[in-house]
């Protein structure tokens, strides 16, 4: 006799959801249960700032449509947080101290906001800029708030400080590097969105942390910063990164670092049990290390290698990159791969400030392993998929950054095999 | 820069209301009539370089384009029309000989549209083609005197060696068109339509380009005065070899292909080097007398083992019949007479409009001729130069040939619009170019398929004719002049074509 | 499934059809209106690369992996059950480029007229054979199986 199966899912996000359609593609009968805190189906979570902004209505957050789970055949458990995982046991403890056992087990808790040590952060108009129920609690307070302060330069940082603006509030961001998006920008680039967000009217302030935010009983009215005194404000968000949510992990048999580690297949240490998206560490292949990558299309790809594993059918994760794509008041903005990287790799560049338009690829041993992109994005694609491919670019490398760079440009032989493969001339 | 006294040729008549400014007529013209202006962001043609090809109107997405002649009206004047006045500033302008593509556009008289066709009422019934066989197979080479035949084990057997024949499914060839003066996507599309019509295309002057090496079977190899890309493998490729002696383009002239045009393809066909002139002497240097003329040919015949037929191209001239008897007499299996009026990627213009004379009759004569020395079967005839529809084609076959030869036809029938700027290079169509951005304008496919629906076309139209006429097989029309009537002929024209006029009975 | 693709070497960079699917996703669906009167004027979904002699229209591959989807914030991009092809619901588009990140084709277009929203290859579901291939009069563009 078939034993009896279950598939059980902690977190409802994207990496969730894809596990879930390719399951599903192998399997169409084995139970599937969807657990998550939050008590919405899956929705996308960078629509938060579109939905703040009062840009997209309720129906176009959500990331599947409404009968999804139904057609699907996966059963939802939401609003109910898992407060532990029993491996051994092959059980996960509800919050309501109900059990619930599986045969394969996949996590997807994702990420979660990292907090400064400050004084005053824990004050109720402290905000960070991750789920849903935060930015709606954000945008009841916004009604009554002039002025906000946006602790992090980052790319939540910039798209929170975006959403507060067009609600008519005066946004300063606080950020402590000499640039903002430091992770993945370089200062020339970086230097023209300086110059954007202040024709935006947001006030910068670099190089500089906040020490203590301030305010009579649970209010905030203003923050101390560390050199240039303080700043009056009526709320704080919080966006200086993310890190792995390893609460369920810590204390099982789990392996992690930084966050969970997991094999080729998205399985963890302990057998049977899966992990994908924000919380794993996966291997970079530009980096050539695990570490956790917190971004979309990452998490898209390991939810699905981690449910075709599940179920059976053989996959693998190839290893990714960090790739962003980033609308600061319309001025588009991509970065992939080692894109802030500088020294010892040869670096091309073009530049036009007064379009905003700055390009870069970083290059190592021929190969493109950063790029990029601001103002002018369009094919991004091609040099992530150069970057993919590690194709030798030095044949052609001066035309990457040419306004009408495409395949037309790559060795024919590379371009019949990936654009053309009827041609066999 | 001097001004030009030159008026345009053509006009081109731009509907305001239907350009959409979409640039495809700007894109599509290699010389440049069209060009986008950015600040009024209009599209603007320059009349003076049309040449009248039609690439842009057939393109354009909207029919938005007309090309009409230019309308500008000399004085009348029966000495010096306009043609004969812009001649002149042409050469007083430029210093050069006037240069030509295609053959005579002049208006000489065309014997094919004063002949008409017998049909069978009647005593002899007609034949329904749809209904009936009808063949139009035939074979061109050296036919023996007479046959002899042995019976072995009461079965009879031919006796008599046959020389080596080409078979033909359609009594249509194609002409000698060469890699260079065409390209090599409608030198591919000859070639594999002949294959599916069961004919034969012509790799005229040029040599044969490796990559069609595989359609050997259905070509025939020439040899010419520049010996260009001839060698061993060259001749054994082929289905049969024609020494070229003359073009009825361009009658006692050689050839030349510009550097520009000797692209490494080109050159390493030819066998020479690249980027420079590829000159083709006016006479074979090695020939001056019908006995260098079989020397060659015997030569040719070593070469292929007496395996293929020996093919000698002269153009219409005064004395073609005399010279075809020498050419029968020296060894030639089949006999090629280009008419004045045939095509040319470049001839000077004087001689291609005056020197020579028409197909017709120089088939007419040669014909006569060789039957009145009773060797009209050691060589078969292939007409030439002018054959524009099936209907020329019968009576081409009736006048006394054995098949014809097309060359302009097969070009119109992959694009050509006939403006006669071969020789520029710049060819809109991408048929008389060797430019990498014009030549992709010939999709082989298309254009084989093209060829292969005018070869059907024409079959059909041929199987109707002759079936009216009552007769069941092409090789039955041969020479069958009696089948012929003239029509607004003088009694000359009558006598040397053969045939009587309309009205008179047999 | 049946997908576009080019003979490079027949290409000849006429553009008929970048010009023709641009008709095909106006609002008229007439050639003369579209470039006359319809502002601002639709995009074309394919993009024609040249380069010297050489050129060739390129259009969405609707991968069987497509990066696109994978990367969609929003869950816009998918794939048509029926026929295969990946599209681009626009209605629930917010424009944040992920996808014109990961194409590695690079034939998403930003489509800024209105509500910023990419835009790509549909196959024309409308019609037999996509537009852009119907009309390309050198028969560069073929759909055929894979
Ligand atoms: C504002 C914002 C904008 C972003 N924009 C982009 C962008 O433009 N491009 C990009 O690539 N990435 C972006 N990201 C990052 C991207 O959202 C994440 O990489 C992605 O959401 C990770 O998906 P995930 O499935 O791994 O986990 P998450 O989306 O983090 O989801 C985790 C899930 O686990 C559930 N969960 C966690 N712990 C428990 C528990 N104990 N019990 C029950 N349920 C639990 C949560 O409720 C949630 O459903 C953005 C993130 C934010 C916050």
């Amino acid at each position: 006799m078939r034993k009896s199966r279950n598939y059980l899912i902690v977190g409802n996000s994207v990496a969730a959801i894809a596990a879930i359609e390719a399951i599903r593609e192998v399997d169409k009968t084995v139970p599937i249960t969807v657990i998550s805190q939050e008590p919405y189906r899956a929705y996308s979570r960078s629509l938060v700032s579109h939905f703040l902004e009062g840009k997209v209505t309720i129906e176009k957050v959500f990331y599947r449509k409404k009968d999804f789970y139904q057609r699907n055949k996966v059963q939802t458990i939401l609003g109910k947080r898992v407060i532990a995982i029993k491996p051994k046991e092959k059980k996960i403890v509800l919050e309501d101290r109900k059990r619930i056992p599986y045969t394969k087990l996949l996590l997807t808790c994702g990420s979660k906001p990292i907090l400064p040590s400050v004084k005053g952060i824990e004050k109720k108009d402290v905000f960070t800029f991750t789920t849903w129920d935060e930015v709606k609690r954000l945008a009841k307070t916004i009604k009554k708030a002039k002025s906000a302060v946006v602790i992090g330069g980052g790319m939540i940082g910039l798209k929170a400080a975006e959403g507060l603006k067009s609600l008519g509030l005066k946004v300063t961001i606080v950020e402590q590097a000499f640039q903002i998006l430091p992770a993945i920008l370089d200062k020339d680039g970086s230097k023209i969105i300086h110059r954007h967000l202040k024709e935006k009217g947001i006030r910068l302030i670099i190089n500089d942390t906040v020490l203590e935010i301030r305010g009579k009983g649970k209010k905030v009215e203003r923050v101390i910063l560390g050199k240039s005194g303080e700043v009056d404000c009526d709320l704080v968000v919080v966006a200086i990164g993310v890190t792995p949510n390893l609460d369920l992990v810590k204390g099982t048999a789990l392996k992690a670092k930084r966050g969970v580690l997991v094999d080729r297949f998205m399985q963890t240490s302990v057998k049977e049990v899966y992990a994908a998206g924000d919380v794993v560490e996966a291997y970079d292949f530009l980096y050539g290390r695990k570490r956790p990558i917190p971004v979309w299309p990452l998490a898209f790809q390991q939810g699905r290698v981690a449910g075709s594993n599940m179920a059976g059918k053989r996959m693998e994760y190839r290893g990714g990159l960090i790739l962003n794509s980033i609308e600061v008041f319309g001025l588009p903005i991509i970065t992939a791969g080692l894109s802030a990287e500088e020294k010892g790799y040869e670096i091309l560049t073009k530049s036009d400030p007064k379009k905003k338009v700055y390009k870069k690829i970083v290059l190592r041993k021929g190969q493109i392993i950063g790029a990029i992109l601001v103002g002018d994005i369009d094919r991004a694609g091609i040099i992530v998929g150069l970057i993919k491919d590690r194709l030798d670019v030095t044949n052609f490398k001066d035309e990457i950054l040419e306004e009408n760079f495409g395949y037309i440009y790559v060795p024919k032989e590379f371009r019949a095999k990936m654009v053309l493969p009827l041609e066999v001339r | 820069m001097r001004m030009s006294l030159l008026a345009p040729e053509f006009r081109v008549i731009r509907d305001e209301e239907k350009c959409i400014q979409c640039e495809v007529c700007v894109r599509q013209c290699a010389f440049e009539v069209h060009s986008y202006d950015l600040e009024e962001g209009k599209v603007a043609s320059d009349d003076s370089r049309c040449v009248g090809c039609h690439r842009c109107a057939t393109l354009c997405p909207t029919q938005a384009l007309t090309i009409i002649r230019y309308p500008q009206e000399f004085r009348r004047n029966a000495n010096w029309p306009e043609q004969v006045i812009k001649d002149i500033f042409k050469q007083s302008e430029t210093g050069g000989v006037l240069l030509s593509g295609m053959g005579s556009d002049k208006d000489y008289p065309i014997y094919w549209d004063h002949l008409l066709l017998d049909a069978s009422q009647v005593t002899n019934p007609s034949i329904d083609p749809l209904r009936e066989p009808m063949e139009l197979r035939t074979f061109l080479g050296r036919k023996p005197d007479r046959l002899k035949i042995e019976t072995k084990k009461g079965k009879p057997r031919l006796k008599t060696e046959i020389a080596p024949q080409l078979k033909v499914e359609v009594p249509i060839l194609f002409s000698a068109m060469s890699y260079g003066a065409i390209s090599y996507n409608v030198s591919l599309a000859l070639a594999q339509a002949a294959r599916t019509m069961n004919t034969f295309c012509n790799t005229g002057e040029g040599g044969l380009h490796r990559d069609l090496y595989r359609f050997g079977g259905n070509t025939i190899v020439q040899v010419a005065s520049g010996r260009f890309g001839v060698h061993p493998d060259y001749l054994n490729a082929a289905a049969a070899i024609e020494i070229k002696i003359g073009q009825g383009a361009k009658p006692g002239i050689g050839g030349h292909l510009p550097g520009e045009k000797v692209s490494q393809s080109i050159s390493e066909t030819r066998m020479i080097p690249e980027g420079t002139d590829a000159l083709s002497p006016a006479p074979h240097h090695d020939i001056y007398s019908i006995e260098d003329l079989s020397q060659l040919i015997y030569a040719l015949k070593e070469a292929t083992c007496y395996k293929k037929p020996i093919m000698v191209k002269i153009a219409a001239v005064h004395n073609s019949s005399a010279i075809a008897s020498g050419m029968v007499r020296a060894g030639a299996d089949i006999i090629a007479l280009d008419g004045f009026r045939g095509g040319t990627g470049a001839a000077p213009t004087r001689i291609r409009d005056n020197v020579g004379i028409p197909i017709e009759l120089a088939l007419a004569a040669v014909d006569s001729r060789l039957r009145a020395e009773g060797i009209r079967n050691q060589a078969s005839i292939i007409a030439g130069g002018g054959i524009r529809n099936s209907s020329d084609v019968v009576k081409a076959i009736a006048l006394g040939a054995d098949a014809v030869y097309i060359g302009t036809a097969a070009l119109i029938a992959v694009g050509c619009h006939m403006c006669q700027k071969c020789y520029t290079g710049k060819c809109n169509w991408g048929i008389a170019t060797q430019d990498p951005y014009l030549v992709k304008r010939i999709n082989p496919d298309i254009a084989t398929e093209r060829l292969v629906n005018l070869l059907r076309a024409w079959s059909l139209e041929i199987k109707e004719m002759l079936g009216g006429m009552g007769i069941n097989a092409i090789e039955s029309l041969r020479g069958n002049r009696l089948r012929l009537r003239g029509i607004d002929l003088t009694e000359t024209e009558l006598k040397l074509l053969e045939v009587k006029p309309a009205g008179e009975s047999l | 499934m049946k997908k576009i693709y080019v003979k490079e070497e027949y290409c000849m960079g006429c553009r008929l059809c970048e010009i023709h699917c641009l008709v095909a996703h106006s609002k008229s669906k007439k050639i003369i209106k579209a470039y006359k009167e319809e502002f601002p004027r639709v995009l074309p979904r394919l993009i024609v690369e040249e380069k010297g002699p050489i050129s060739f229209a390129l259009q969405c591959r609707h991968c069987e992996e497509a990066p696109c989807i994978e990367a969609c914030l929003t869950g816009a991009m998918g794939r048509d059950k029926k026929s295969g092809a990946v599209t681009c619901d626009e209605d629930r588009c917010v424009g944040c480029w992920m996808c014109i990140m990961v194409c590695p084709f690079g034939v998403i277009l930003r489509d800024e007229r209105e509500k910023k929203v990419a835009t790509k290859c549909d196959l024309c579901p409308d019609e037999d054979i996509p537009v852009c291939v119907a009309k390309c009069p050198n028969e560069a563009l073929v759909y055929e199986e894979e």
